[in-house]
């Protein structure tokens, strides 16, 4: 085999240099250069399409924007303008309780429904593990436009189907309940359950795997309830992972965009009520065309995100420095 | 309360739930397939099924939709654009993170360190943050409105390097690398023919996770595509709610059309896929 004598492409520096007849003093300053030809198509990828937007976006939020064409600098004053925009204050709001409603109402029927899921002798166990996964694999875009029609008055789904479930029991439900009129965030939380209940589930019986059987049966020998055994036993074995799935579940959410973009029409819903954060840069950057104030608005979002992701860290760490 | 009535109260209690969680689940599916297939007028006149005589009038159900869709709306298009898109950023994009996972799992270097610590912060970097700049950018690089605009912007993500990082450190022993130098193969044949075999399950995963964020997206198609006929899905599907508002039959059809080849894809995918997904979480 002939020595290296060109650099074209990966290849064929790649077999010169992992051939063993091939001199070391020549080829050791090529093989120095293979972990950084295998990491190139990334590195290139994620220099141009990452780190310089993330740049760049420093540097647009301290411009005003029309169009992507012309900037004009104004310094901190999008920020500024951000901390006293009421609509901003609105999106934020909004943004929070979906991201709560998801936390507080989600993750726990998660982890019950991955509970049951456990039962010892069940029969289609995989099946119902598959079919509540599913729905996450619906694209947002697609959920909200089944939702749309789902909860519209009148035709709707959801209206049609309380009515004729609530009327076995007496209860006469209204098909005029305004659902997308003017429970604009149960209907947001409603059908992110929908989309996302089995998913967190999932996670949570991956977890459930590693609750040990034997702890278990000394806590039943030791007469312990399942109340408690599932706070001394269960707990404490799921918890890195409940934090991890509890940190996506609010990273997600505040993202919230296509959901309410799409069920209200491109609009943020009656009287902003599905205002959200993401939305609210879309508005800006690609309605209004002031990609420097959405990029402002970015900046925000990231600050919240990483500070979610600070505390979630912290806990994590001074739990394992406890035990 | 006896022990033995407890234990039959919680059978039923368990399985009652996950039941209703089932049903609940598959409702909505059931609604939106069902009404894919009917007249505006069938819409309003029946929930699910339509029923006559107790028993379901499948004769009342229409594939007209399907045939709107396909015939005046050309929807294949938008289909077509959405398996490219997606197909290409899916491979690309795994075989993108592969080789840098492998790089950063299996060889010393300067700069080592400073690569994974910048992958790991990268993970950190809501999408949204860079949604205005890269739009900025590409229409410097005058991509906006090309399907090259969609897809360079989505071939890097950093949590793949790390997931394959993760998958290569734990699953590829350095003996293998070593015996398969001995016997004369090449850094690249090593990669293609040792290392991406022994993290297939990952290959799979990821695969489905990029094709499936591709296939999903929408405000980056949405801001980018101007041209109608490079909507991927996503946004031909929205663009059917903004035009034909009272058309639900043709609303719902077109997002059956847009869900049923994901749905097929997770079904042959789904057993790797969601170990896949998890193992990550759990391991760590």
């Amino acid at each position: 085999m002939t020595p290296p004598t060109s650099t074209r492409g990966a290849t064929r520096i790649a077999e010169a240099v992992g051939d063993a007849h091939v001199p070391r003093r020549r080829s050791r300053g090529l093989a120095g250069l293979i972990p950084w030809l295998f990491l190139s198509p990334f590195l290139v990828c994620f220099a141009l399409f990452t780190l310089y937007p993330l740049v760049q976006s420093v540097v647009l939020s301290m411009q005003t924007t029309f169009g992507p064409g012309a900037t004009r600098f104004v310094g901190v004053s999008n920020y500024r303008g951000l901390m006293q925009d009421p609509l901003f204050w609105t999106a934020l709001r909004n943004t929070a309780v979906y991201t709560l409603g998801s936390l507080f109402i989600q993750l726990p029927l998660a982890l019950g429904l991955a509970l049951g899921l456990e039962t010892p002798n069940l029969r289609g166990r995989g099946w119902v593990r598959l079919l509540l996964f599913s729905p996450s694999m619906v694209g947002v875009v697609f959920a909200a436009m089944m939702f749309s029609l789902i909860f519209e008055k009148q035709t709707g789904l959801a209206n049609q189907g309380l009515r004729s479930l609530l009327s076995m029991v007496g209860v006469d439900w209204s098909l005029d309940f305004g659902w997308l009129q003017q429970h604009v965030m149960a209907t947001l939380i409603i059908a992110s359950l929908w989309m996302y209940v089995g998913f967190n589930m999932t996670f949570f019986s991956a977890a459930l795997q590693n609750v040990r059987k034997d702890l278990i049966e000394a806590s039943v020998v030791d007469g312990a309830g399942p109340i408690r055994r599932f706070w001394t036993v269960t707990v404490p074995a799921i918890r890195p992972v409940a934090g991890f799935v509890v940190l996506m579940s609010v990273i997600g959410s505040f993202q919230l965009f296509e959901l309410p973009f799409i069920m209200f029409n491109n609009t943020a819903g009656p009287d902003n009520r599905a205002m959200t954060i993401v939305l609210y840069l879309f508005q800006n950057g690609f309605e209004t065309g002031d990609l420097g104030y959405a990029s402002a608005i970015g900046w925000a979002l990231a600050v919240i995100l990483v500070a979610c992701a600070a505390v979630q860290r912290l806990t994590a760490r001074g739990e394992e420095a406890a035990t | 309360m006896s022990l033995r009535m407890t234990r039959v109260l919680a059978w039923i209690w368990t399985r009652g739930v996950l039941l209703l969680a089932a049903v609940l689940t598959l409702i909505p599916f059931a609604w939106l397939v069902a009404s894919s297939f009917k007249s505006n007028e069938e819409f309003f006149r029946s929930t699910l099924l339509p029923v006559e005589n107790r028993r379901i009038a499948w004769e009342r159900l229409t594939t007209e939709p399907y045939a709107r869709l396909f015939r005046e709306m050309d929807f294949s298009r938008g289909l077509v654009n959405s398996l490219f898109l997606s197909s290409v950023t899916g491979i690309v994009a795994t075989l993108c993170c592969a080789m840098g996972g492998y790089a950063l799992a299996k060889y010393k270097f300067r700069g080592r360190g400073l690569c994974t610590a910048l992958v790991l912060a990268a993970v950190l970097i809501p999408p949204p943050l860079i949604i205005a700049p890269t739009y900025q950018l590409l229409y410097r690089l005058d991509l906006l409105d090309s399907f090259a605009g969609l897809i360079l912007p989505a071939l890097a993500p950093a949590f793949g390097v790390f997931l394959f990082r993760q998958a290569i450190v734990s699953g590829v022993p350095n003996d293998l690398l070593e015996a398969a130098r001995l016997d004369g193969a090449g850094e690249w044949r090593t990669f293609v023919m040792v290392v991406l075999p022994l993290v297939r399950p990952m290959i799979g995963t990821f695969l489905m996770v990029t094709f499936l964020g591709m296939w999903n997206n929408f405000i980056a198609p949405q801001v980018i595509i101007q041209d109608p006929a490079r909507f991927p899905l996503s946004v031909a599907v929205a663009e059917l709610r903004r035009g034909y508002y009272n058309d639900y039959g043709l609303q719902m059809a077109g997002t059956v059309v847009s869900i049923v080849p994901v749905m097929i894809l997770f079904l042959v995918m789904q057993k790797d896929f969601v170990s896949g997904l998890t193992s990550g979480a759990v391991k760590a």
